[in-house]
């Protein structure tokens, strides 16, 4: 069974804790190096996954990141009980953002972390909606 | 100072355009040729280098700091930490200078910062090349030809290159191998240019053949160097087949010599070698190499474990978009902070503010206020080899066995006490682990388990001691169980009599 031979990774994303922020995508690019994954795939999800990440920190309160790895695919699962997304076409739009002046301060909110992820990804999957949290499923093919 | 004109061309037989690729057989050679190694009668096995290591490239065997040599980018770190001073860097032998008859010496740049004595560059120069040169020529020189001819490349990449990320410098060899390793998404935003030093070879070849009758095997260029990384370039040239440099002599080695004949020297006997200018002057110290480029937005680190931060850090994430270029060092000061250099960067830092000031003195006297404008262009000094990525952390080629092996890896690792010690060998933990999955460690050579495992083995022979079989049990032996038993029972009394 494909579920049985793959690798299985989890992270709490926590937002009390700046520094764990693109903790999780870093730890998964260490492992697809191990694997020796194609550097091109890696660079993809390394972006998308860090960006889905630092989404969940900033705009979803904290949540998790959970990666499955198999020998055909990367499935990337981020996470969050927050607020929603209450416009996902507008929030898909390249610089859209409703990051707070203190948040763009910090060096987030250029409005281009889905679109990213969107030209990053082969198969992308949300859930959200207002009160509903996030649901981020990334799918990325091998060979 | 000399007026002639110095116009850069390609090497004979070399072509203006850009980079071929090489598909295999390249890994091999940068495999076996790294320069740093180990001097096994000085090295006490100590395991202060191996945690500094940016690559995990060395284990301690049997008291031994040896090096994984695919893993090593010639950093020096471990040079620097050695508190024997057991790790070295392959230079050439002064003998071979005997080969040539013609032989021009060209220093490093951060030589300036060496001798707080020298009263100018010329000084240093002049003294160079009384220890036995027939000509000096700066590599600060061949420096600002590079800043030209990436001031080019900077313009087209942009025009023409979809490149994501700033250009990364590649005028440090731990660099270009430190992306190798470990960055290969950034290979694609390293600078495909030849680094100063060979520029300034091939220069110093052209004029050693104005100057005289010589042909090229008899003229001998060598490049006197704070770099222990250097002797990649001189292995594995990225242009052409052979490297222009013929041979690379350390500062520490020429130091002393240097410095008596730069206090010996008597005015009249100074010659005027200066070429560069205050740009080239200030191209090994952090930021010297951005400076000279006409741009806004750069960033320069220096120091590998910053370096690998940054780098992280733009491979995660697309943060250093807006930065045209990232000048990365090595080490800690830039090559004045090299590992085969004397002084303690600190201090060259500040003697090299007043040869920049002196150079800047004379750059206004020519009325020169800008970058001098040096006649190059940059195919001609364009790498025609491609660089492969060398992956020194894949566990198997076969995905499904890799995952088999890191899935063991993180039970092993799991398993280890997580102290990082060190006494394994290993530089972590986690590294243990691997090598073990690798098959070249074991599990014991943890000397928590192997403690845990020998207390179980006494314990296991302890029971077994008390199990003879019932033929052998006498009655003696009886007898004194029970003695034993008795006294255990009065001892706990003596224990509870309180
Ligand atoms: N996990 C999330 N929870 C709530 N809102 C989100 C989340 N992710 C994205 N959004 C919304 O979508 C907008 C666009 O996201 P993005 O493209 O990543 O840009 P940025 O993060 O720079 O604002 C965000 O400003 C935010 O309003
Ligand atoms: S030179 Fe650098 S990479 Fe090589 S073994 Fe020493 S510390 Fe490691
Ligand atoms: S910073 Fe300079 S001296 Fe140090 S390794 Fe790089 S090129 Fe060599
Ligand atoms: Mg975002």
């Amino acid at each position: 069974m494909a579920e049985k031979s793959g690798m299985h990774m989890e992270y709490d994303i926590n937002k009390e804790d700046f520094n764990s922020a693109g903790e999780a995508s870093s730890k998964v690019k260490k492992t697809l190096n191990m694997l020796g994954v194609d550097n091109k795939v890696i660079k993809r999800v390394a972006i998308a996954m860090y960006e889905a990440e630092i989404n969940a920190f900033i705009h979803g309160g904290g949540g998790m990141a959970v990666a499955d790895i198999y020998t055909d695919k990367i499935v990337i699962e981020i996470s969050d009980h927050g607020k929603g997304i209450e416009n996902l076409e507008l929030a898909m739009q390249e610089g859209y953002s409703t990051a707070s002046e203190e948040i763009r301060m910090m060096g987030f909110g250029a409005g281009m972390g889905l679109p990213n992820i969107k030209k990053n990804v082969d198969e992308l999957d949300i859930r959200t909606g207002p009160g509903e949290g996030t649901d981020l499923k990334m799918t990325f093919k091998l060979n | 100072m000399e007026t002639f004109r110095m116009q850069y061309s390609a090497p004979k037989g070399q072509k203006r355009n850009g980079p071929v690729k090489i598909a295999s057989g390249l890994q091999e050679p940068i495999k076996r040729y790294h320069s740093i190694t180990l001097d096994e009668d000085k090295c006490v096995g100590c395991t202060s280098c191996i945690k500094r290591c940016p690559t995990e490239a060395i284990r301690v065997h049997k008291s031994k700091a040896r090096i994984i040599n695919s893993r090593c980018i010639d950093c020096g770190e471990c040079i620097r930490v050695c508190p024997h001073g057991a790790k070295h860097a392959i230079t050439t032998d002064l003998l071979e200078l005997d080969n040539y008859k013609y032989r021009v010496a060209i220093p490093a740049p951060a030589i300036y910062g060496q001798y707080r004595s020298a009263r100018s560059r010329n000084h240093i120069l002049t003294a160079l090349k009384k220890l036995g040169f027939d000509d000096v020529f700066e590599v600060a020189l061949g420096a600002e030809y590079v800043s030209n001819a990436t001031r080019q490349y900077l313009k087209t990449v942009k025009k023409e290159k979809n490149l994501e990320g700033p250009v990364i410098s590649t005028a440090c060899p731990a660099i270009i191998r430190l992306i190798q390793v470990r960055f290969p998404n950034l290979m694609d935003n390293m600078l495909p240019l030849e680094a100063p030093v060979e520029v300034a070879a091939r220069l110093a070849r052209e004029k050693a053949k104005r100057d005289t009758s010589y042909g090229d095997s008899a003229i001998g260029i060598f490049f006197i160097s704070p770099c222990a990384s250097k002797m990649f370039s001189q292995y594995f040239p990225l242009r052409g087949e052979k490297s222009p440099v013929d041979g690379v002599i350390s500062f520490q080695e020429i130091y002393m010599n240097l410095r008596n004949k730069i206090k010996s020297l008597k005015d009249d006997e100074i010659e005027d070698l200066e070429q560069a200018t205050n740009y080239g002057v200030r191209w090994p110290s952090p930021g010297g190499e951005s400076m000279a480029l006409d741009i806004n937005k750069f960033i320069a680190v220096d120091g590998i474990h910053d370096v690998v931060k940054i780098f992280e850090t733009i491979e995660n994430s697309n943060k250093f978009d807006d930065i045209d270029f990232l000048e990365a060092l090595a080490c800690k000061g830039g090559c004045l902070g090299g590992a085969l250099t004397v002084k303690n960067h600190f201090v060259s830092q500040v003697i090299m503010k007043t040869m920049r000031d002196e150079a800047k003195a004379k750059d206004r006297e020519n009325e020169l206020t800008d970058l001098p404008n040096r006649d190059i262009d940059y195919h001609d000094i364009l790498w025609d080899k491609q660089l492969e990525h060398i992956p020194i952390h894949k566990l198997d080629t076969d995905m499904a066995k890799a995952m088999k092996k890191l899935e063991r890896m993180e039970k092993i690792a799991d398993a280890l006490p997580s102290l990082d010690c060190g006494a394994c060998g290993a530089p972590s933990c986690r590294a243990l682990a691997e090598d073990i999955v690798r098959d070249e460690a074991k599990i014991t050579d943890c000397v928590f388990v192997l403690r845990e495992r020998v207390r179980a083995l006494a314990n296991q022979m302890f029971e077994l001691e008390s199990m003879l079989p019932p033929t052998m049990i006498r009655d003696d032996k009886r007898d004194s169980d029970s003695e034993a038993e008795h006294r255990h029972e009065s001892l706990s009394n003596d224990v509870n009599d309180d």
